[in-house]
């Protein structure tokens, strides 16, 4: 019967295939983003975010970097920044989503608490040169986005996707380039929810604990691998001081650096450690990048 | 004995001949973003960046060359088993000139950043307008002609056929939902989480509906064919059918394993992968069985070899895909270079060697001669079988390596390696992955050789066959 009616097999075949397709695609709008995934600090985007996300989305960025933090401890550790792994609720603004599936690049869900400067020069340098900064990065040269923004449509971005924006929100995107508003997305993501910042505590802690690394020997092997991994794309290989200041042979006292490090100079570019590294760590980088030589 | 059928092979050429531009363009695309990723200075700014330049491959692969070649053989396969000409040949030819004004327009726009981002559907809405109507013209005209058919009994392949028009007509429209801003650009319908369930269910789909099925019934029509003997067994192929179309559906989630998709979600796609390995086991040994043990053909019959080496590497790929659907494995490959050697052991070793087979034997029928050289055939088999091996051994090697540099922690919990330490590790695969891709294209360059000079010395009637 079937192997004879073409027109029974297609219905059928329909059928068939719509089974799968509504338990796990279709039902579960029903409570996917809905108000249990909800999270209050949640904010949609400003206009100049939404053109970078947009220009994010023209570059094909996505074709590099994710932007999911699994709930694997690795993935946490390593591109939490502080913050936790990703949650549903985080995602509710994003039409569409931008996750991706490769890491070919590391994943920007949180960029946003890794390079807190509101300047933006780190990201600045990075995109219109990203050898510059990372000597081995295979990331293309995106200086071209050095372009002025065209807003034509910046408003009517904001109605269709339902997003409130001021006057003020529109007037700030005058004589913005391509650049800043990408800046400003990368800057945006992953900042939402608050990172719970043990700088304070340890920071004042710091005055009174006294470093328990003073000798070259003790630290050189793990604060030299650290210093690399977080701190020389900014303050060069060598210490020498690059978009940050030098840091080799820093006169200032263990207590006063290990402030800085955890928690951070924010309006001018320096991150905030304390999330990523902990107490030995930090105190590791002290005695590591006071010394003068090599 | 009724007068012999003339079947209506013009369009079949069209589309053969365009679909192997394409897919060249495809493979030379390819070749450049590899290069991009081991020596960046090869981005041309803008146009040529590899995030731009990424999708027009993945496009131009699957729909150029993919799609393309599936509606030439379709064509081809539908009317020898019906007995019945094409429904409207007029139809067929229109079809071909939007399909290739819009696989150009696709490749222009994805060049100009007009990107969607949403994989395998990054086409705007204007565009995804038109290759929804290709769809549909293509699929009215293969089903007007089943339903005149002259051959009262479907066979196997039809049944692929028919479920791949319905499967990627319901796929493609959902997926593509949006609301337009302007003519280049659209939001998509759904949001966050939403809107990467809906991506995955489509894009595991696109795997399911324009990957598999597809090749299975080019595979199912041409095997016995080209070795004479008839399918193993047509219930086991009813039963792997009806088996493989129904669990796919369940499995998209498994792109998304650890992600904030809802956990039973995900539990759901892990187990149905697995599951999937029966029909697609099934599909594998009725082939290896329809051989009859006429293992010597791998030697003497060139077509076997292509359809046969296929057939292996859909075994292996059904295996390795499962496998990668389990939470701790995908924890540990997700997101690295294992993927594309995956990605590529199918689209090149499956999906482009059935190709292969079914335009040569196709390209001699419908020209009523025989293959320019078999020699040139044999090499051209080598060439991409090496092309391909080097390209997914040394990514799945990658892969493994870098995913667990990144896992690495130190007793403390901190992290052995920086992201770039990962990265420098992988860098010589990067290199030799793209000399893989030279090899490929020079055996890809034989095959086209030798199919235009099939053509060539080829006698145009349209005389009916078998
Ligand atoms: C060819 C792949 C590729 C593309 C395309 C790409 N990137 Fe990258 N990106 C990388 C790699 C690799 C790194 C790590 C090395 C570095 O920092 O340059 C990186 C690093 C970054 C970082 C810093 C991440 C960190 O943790 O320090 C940011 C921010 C970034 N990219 C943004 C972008 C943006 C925005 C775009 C699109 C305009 C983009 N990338 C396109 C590969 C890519
Ligand atoms: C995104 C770039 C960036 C990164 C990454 C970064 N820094 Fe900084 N750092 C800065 C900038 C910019 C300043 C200057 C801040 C100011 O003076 O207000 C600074 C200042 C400092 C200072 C104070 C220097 C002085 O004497 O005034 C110290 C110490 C320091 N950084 C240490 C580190 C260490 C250690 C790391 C790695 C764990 C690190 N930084 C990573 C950008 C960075
Ligand atoms: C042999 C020549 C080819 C080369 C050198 C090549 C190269 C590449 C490269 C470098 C990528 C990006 C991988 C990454 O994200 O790191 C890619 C992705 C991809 N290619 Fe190819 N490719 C070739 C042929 C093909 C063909 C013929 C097809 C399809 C029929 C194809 C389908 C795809 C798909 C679907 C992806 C996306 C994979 C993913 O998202 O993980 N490729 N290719
Ligand atoms: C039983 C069959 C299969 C299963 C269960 C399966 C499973 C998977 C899984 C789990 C992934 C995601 C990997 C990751 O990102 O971590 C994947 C990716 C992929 N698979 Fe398979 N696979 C199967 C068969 C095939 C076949 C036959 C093809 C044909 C070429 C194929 C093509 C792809 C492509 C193109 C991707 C990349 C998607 C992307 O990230 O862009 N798969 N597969």
């Amino acid at each position: 019967m079937l192997e004879k009616n073409p027109v029974i097999f297609i219905i059928l075949a329909f059928v068939v295939i719509m089974v799968g397709t509504t338990i796990t695609m279709i039902a579960p709008f029903k409570w996917i983003n809905g108000p249990g995934d909800r999270i209050a600090e949640v904010k949609p985007y400003t206009p100049l975010q939404q053109e970078g996300r947009d220009l994010y989305m023209r570059e094909g960025c996505n074709n590099c970097h994710s932007q999911t933090v699994r709930t694997l401890a690795a993935d946490v550790e390593r591109y939490g920044y502080g913050g936790t792994y990703s949650k549903s609720g985080e995602f509710v603004y994003d039409r569409p989503h931008l996750w991706g599936s490769r890491r070919t690049g590391p994943d920007l869900a949180r960029i946003g608490l890794k390079y807190p400067d509101s300047k933006g020069a780190w990201h600045k340098k990075h995109l219109e040169n990203p050898q510059s900064v990372v000597p081995a990065s295979n990331m293309p040269s995106y200086a071209f986005l050095n372009a002025p923004l065209d807003t034509t449509y910046s408003e009517r971005k904001m109605k269709l996707l339902d997003f409130p924006y001021s006057q003020a929100d529109l007037d700030d995107l005058k004589g913005k380039s391509e650049m800043d508003a990408i800046i400003a997305y990368m800057r945006k993501l992953g900042t939402d929810i608050p990172v719970k910042k043990a700088a304070a505590v340890t920071s004042a802690s710091a005055a009174v604990v006294k470093n328990p690394f003073t000798t070259l020997v003790a630290v050189e092997r793990d604060a030299e691998g650290t210093y690399k991994q977080h701190c020389a794309s900014c303050h060069g290989e060598k210490r020498e001081g690059t978009l940050g200041p030098a840091l080799k042979g820093s006169v200032r006292s263990d207590a006063e650096l290990f402030k800085i490090i955890s928690g951070g100079i924010d309006v001018n570019g320096m991150p905030s450690f304390s999330g990523t590294l902990d107490d030995q760590n930090i105190w590791k980088l002290v005695t590591y990048i006071k010394l003068d030589t090599k | 004995m009724n007068a012999p059928t003339r079947y209506v092979d013009d369009s079949v050429k069209g589309f053969i001949a365009w679909s192997m531009v394409w897919g060249t363009i495809a493979v030379v695309v390819g070749i450049l973003i590899s290069l991009q990723l081991a020596w960046p200075q090869l981005n041309y700014a803008p146009y040529l960046t590899y995030g731009r330049l990424r999708p027009i491959h993945t496009n131009a692969a699957i729909f150029g060359w993919g799609v393309g070649s599936f509606i030439a053989l379709f064509f081809y396969i539908t009317q020898r088993l019906t007995k019945t000409p094409l429904w409207s040949p007029k139809l067929a030819r229109v079809t071909l000139w939007i399909f290739n004004v819009a696989i150009a327009s696709a490749a222009v726009t994805l060049a100009m950043g007009i990107n969607r981002t949403k994989e395998y559907a990054e086409l705007e809405w204007p565009l995804a307008i038109v290759v929804a109507i290709i769809w549909v013209l293509f699929s009215v005209n293969v089903f007007m002609t089943i339903l005149k058919r002259k051959e009262e009994q479907m066979y196997i392949s039809l049944w692929y056929i028919m479920a791949t028009l319905v499967g990627v007509t319901v796929l493609y429209v959902i997926n593509n939902l949006g609301v337009p801003l302007h003519l280049f650009k659209s939001y998509s319908a759904f949001s966050g989480t939403n809107d990467a369930n809906v991506q995955w269910w489509y894009g595991h789909n696109a795997v399911a509906m324009v990957l598999t099925t597809p090749p299975l019934a080019i595979f199912y029509y041409f095997l016995p064919k080209v070795t004479n003997n008839p399918i193993f067994s047509h219930r086991m192929g009813i039963i792997a059918f009806w088996s493989l179309i129904f669990m796919y559906l369940w499995t998209g989630a498994h792109h998304l394993l650890w992600t904030p998709i809802p956990d039973w979600i995900q539990t759901v796609a892990m187990a149905f992968s697995i599951m999937l390995i029966a029909p697609s086991w099934g599909a594998v040994m009725n082939g290896y069985l329809t051989m009859g043990g006429k293992w010597e053909q791998m030697k003497t019959n060139y077509l076997v070899k292509f359809l046969i080496c296929g057939i292996t590497f859909y075994g292996l790929q059904t295996l390795q895909g499962p496998m990668q659907a389990i939470r701790t494995f995908s924890a540990f490959i997700h997101y690295t270079d294992w993927v594309p050697g995956h990605v590529h052991m199918g689209a090149l070793g499956w999906v482009s060697m059935v190709l292969f087979a079914a335009i040569y034997y196709a390209t001699t029928k419908m020209n009523n001669t025989e293959i320019y050289s078999i020699p040139l055939a044999n090499a051209h088999f080598w060439l991409v079988l090496i092309g391909q091996l080097i390209y997914s051994i040394t990514m799945w090697i990658a892969g493994v390596q870098q995913g667990s540099m990144l896992l690495a922690t130190n007793p403390d919990g901190s992290l052995h390696y920086s992201f770039m330490e990962t990265m420098i590790a992988i860098m010589p695969y990067y290199k030799i992955r793209a000399i893989s891709g030279f090899i490929y294209l020079a055996g890809l360059s034989l095959f086209i050789f030798n199919i235009y000079k099939t053509f060539q010395k080829g006698t145009d009637s349209p005389v009916a066959e078998a």
